[in-house]
């Protein structure tokens, strides 16, 4: 396939065209006269993003989401990678079952899927899973316990100085269990106190951080933070950087943009883990996302069928809620001021593509003889969200009904147009 | 009003309009026949998530004395790895052709969430940690005729002080509501890992130490402190609840001569509250329970028995 886009800006703000050919980025020179056009003019090509934290629920809960519909969410939200998370059913805790998940990717996938691995097995947190097989056998580099946090200190030691090995990365869920308790619904706070809604108090992230790091400073490895929500996490993350640790951290888009006001409604759409937090947490999660302390924008994409979320009382109800469709657009409302474009790009797709070892084929410049892997971005536009028109199998989206930016005007992956609008 | 769901935002006429209801609905019970046909045709279903005996009974008994025709649906816990939904389960009895439905449940907000399922009537029986607002209405129904009977006029400078885990009770917030609008000064007592985050936000005085209230306040509500609290490291012991938050009879002597102790039950003698304290004569634990079934004759009768002009 050929294709010629004409007039992109690139983030660097330079405009030129993007000739694809043969899946990679050609000299637009050489594009021959009756090549498809595609017309750019106002829009920016940035590298496709990539997500870092993705539940694509395959296999086990196929009514909610499978690689095919997420990876076209993923499309549609401007990704060319995602990586998928480990609790499925089975929980992707051996070699095979991560070779399981990268033959799900390459035959329906509208996006690179890269498997993550569980840290323990059946995510239980008592014993490491087959780390080093995944690694081998699949290419794992990425492993995460996400929706459960590792608790034991002496583990989480293991695992990180474990995956030194290979350069892998361990990924904490971090949620003190003893501070969260089981029935933990939302932040605490006022709006938990005066509603009676079992809260988890915002040090019970912070603390884990607190540990981890010095972990990893003990064993020298890579500990990565998955969807970090409160202040006192970030000012965790500054200390550790600081010292040369080598923690990396994600925030999602929604702690970048939604408060557990919403949970005044009960609306079980807004349940979610680490729970939707104060204008506070909010504010300090932005201005870390801009100044580096956090690395990287990842969704969670947490589809979940509405006979598990919707049709349920707020504490019955899962947790999650849906991220790939308009990350950048929520990226953009809350960030894009203090970021700019070449920002954005550089959370969205070249660190994430750093941290999960895909940088080889992910998050490269726009030049010739690269990888043909990009987006393109309307500034301009915006819509009012409906989540009807999502391409997920779900429909837990806590954007419905707002009015915010419509960028993604079309995907490009390796060569291949995954979405255009 | 088409729901009771909660005290928080229940205007004071609609809170004294229920009360004042409640009395003749209480003489009526004194009739040789204690009925009225004000329901009659009316359908309405007792949905329990969890264990009940007064509130259902009470409900149950007022749905009776109505006319309406009543319906007990004792329902299991709806999580989502087991058995129906709420959702499903309130779409399934609505089918049948519900008017009103009373529900109870283990889970705060669930009761608010129904009405967005449903169209009939709903009525909170107790929501979690969040509300439980019939049983406020009773509780101010006791007090009030308390303080009649000693020269009163209603809440005015009277001092209602709430003791125990407040963290957890959905009496004690629909109390601090409902007792607010209707004029009283709250004082919550608590050790402070039984107080809720935000607690200074409610406006209401909040102190640890029970002495600090117990000789100047005029209504002593002690809270049942739940078994999952007492194993769940709250406080050290029982023992210590007792002797630090609980009304002995020590506490009870010193309590003003016209002052008054309540209790929703069901009690822990021994622990919140003494055998001394729950039978003496100035308990209204008993008078609670009896105001019950008129106080939600009141609160059925208000949402489904008048007319749209009422309502």
């Amino acid at each position: 396939m050929q294709l010629l886009v004409t007039g992109a800006e690139l983030a660097d703000g330079t405009r030129g065209d993007l000739f694809v050919a043969d899946g990679v980025l050609r000299d637009p020179a050489d594009a021959p006269g009756d090549v498809e056009r595609l017309d750019a003019d106002g829009l920016i090509a940035l590298p496709g993003f990539v997500d870092l934290h993705t539940h694509l629920r395959e296999p086990g809960r196929e009514d909610a989401e499978t690689v095919a519909s997420g990876t076209r969410a993923a499309a549609r939200g401007g990704y060319t990678a995602v990586f998928a998370m480990a609790n499925t059913d089975p929980v992707t805790d051996t070699g095979e079952s991560a070779e399981h998940i990268l033959a799900l990717g390459r035959r329906d996938g509208s996006a690179q899927v890269v498997p993550i691995g569980a840290i323990t097995k059946g995510l239980a947190g008592a014993e490491l899973a087959e780390l080093g097989s995944m690694n081998a056998r699949a290419g794992v580099t990425v492993f995460s316990d996400d929706g459960m946090c590792v608790m034991n200190a002496g583990l989480m030691c293991r695992a990180l100085e474990y995956v030194t090995a290979f350069d892998g990365v361990v990924a904490q869920h971090a949620q003190d269990s003893n501070l969260a308790g089981t029935s933990a619904c939302c932040h605490e706070s006022e709006i938990s106190g005066r509603l009676g809604l079992p809260g988890w108090p915002a040090v019970a992230e912070s603390v884990i951080i607190a540990r981890d790091v010095q972990l990893a400073k003990l064993t020298g490895s890579r500990l990565h933070v998955c969807h970090v929500s409160t202040a006192e996490s970030v000012e965790v993350l500054r200390w550790a950087k600081a010292q040369g640790i080598r923690v990396t951290a994600e925030v999602t888009p929604h702690h970048l943009y939604l408060t557990t006001r919403e949970v005044e409604s009960y609306d079980p759409t807004y349940k979610v883990n680490p729970p939707l937090r104060t204008d506070e947490h909010v504010d300090a999660v932005r201005q870390a996302l801009a100044d580096g302390t956090i690395d990287v924008v990842a969704t969670d994409h947490a589809p979940h069928a509405s006979h598990d979320k919707d049709d349920h009382a707020f504490g019955d109800a899962r947790p999650g809620m849906l991220g790939l469709e308009q990350a950048l657009a929520v990226v953009m409302e809350t960030s894009l001021e203090r970021l700019g474009w070449a920002g954005v790009a550089d959370r969205m797709s070249i660190a994430p593509a750093r941290i999960g070892g895909v940088s080889g084929t992910q998050g490269r410049p726009l030049a010739m003889g690269e990888p043909a892997t990009f987006v393109l971005v309307d500034p301009a536009a915006r819509a009012v969200v409906n989540r009807s028109a999502s391409a997920s199998i779900s429909r837990n989206n806590p954007y419905h009904g707002r009015e915010l930016p419509d960028p993604v005007v079309a995907t490009v992956w390796a060569g291949r147009v995954t979405y255009r609008r | 009003m088409k729901h009771l769901l909660d005290t928080h935002g229940l205007a004071y006429d609609d809170a004294v309009r229920l009360l004042d209801t409640a009395e003749t609905m209480a003489d009526v019970l004194t009739r040789d026949v204690p009925k009225l046909p004000a329901l009659r045709g009316r359908t309405v279903v007792n949905l329990f998530y969890e264990d009940s005996t007064r509130t259902r009974g009470s409900f149950e008994l007022a749905e009776k004395r109505l006319s309406a025709d009543s319906m007990n649906v004792a329902a299991k816990g709806s999580s989502v790895s087991k058995g129906e939904s709420m959702r499903d389960t309130l779409l399934t009895l609505d089918a049948m052709g519900v008017d009103a439905f009373v529900i109870r449940h283990a889970v705060s907000g669930s009761v608010a969430q129904a009405t967005g399922w449903v169209g009939a009537h709903i009525i909170n029986a107790g929501d979690g940690w969040h509300a439980h607002p019939t049983q406020a209405l009773l509780d101010a129904y006791v007090m009030r005729q308390h303080f009649r009977a000693h020269g009163g006029t209603d809440w005015a400078g009277k001092t209602v002080a709430i003791v125990g885990d407040i963290k957890h009770s959905r009496v004690a917030r629909s109390n601090v509501w409902l007792q607010k609008t209707l004029g009283a000064r709250v004082v919550l007592v608590a050790p402070p890992t039984l107080q809720p985050a935000g607690i200074s936000d409610w406006g209401v005085d909040v102190v640890t130490d029970l002495d600090e209230i117990v000789d100047s306040a005029d209504i002593m509500m002690m809270l049942r402190v739940q078994r999952e609290r007492m194993e769940g490291g709250f406080f050290p012991s029982t023992r210590e609840y007792a002797e630090r938050y609980g009304l002995t009879p020590a506490r009870v002597d010193r309590m003003k001569s016209d002052a008054a102790i309540c209790h929703p039950g069901p009690m822990n003698r021994g622990v919140e509250i003494s055998a001394a304290a729950a039978d003496a004569a100035n308990s209204l634990i008993l008078d609670q329970v009896a105001a019950g079934v008129a106080v939600r004759m009141s609160v059925l009768y208000h949402l489904l028995g008048g007319t749209d002009e009422e309502n």
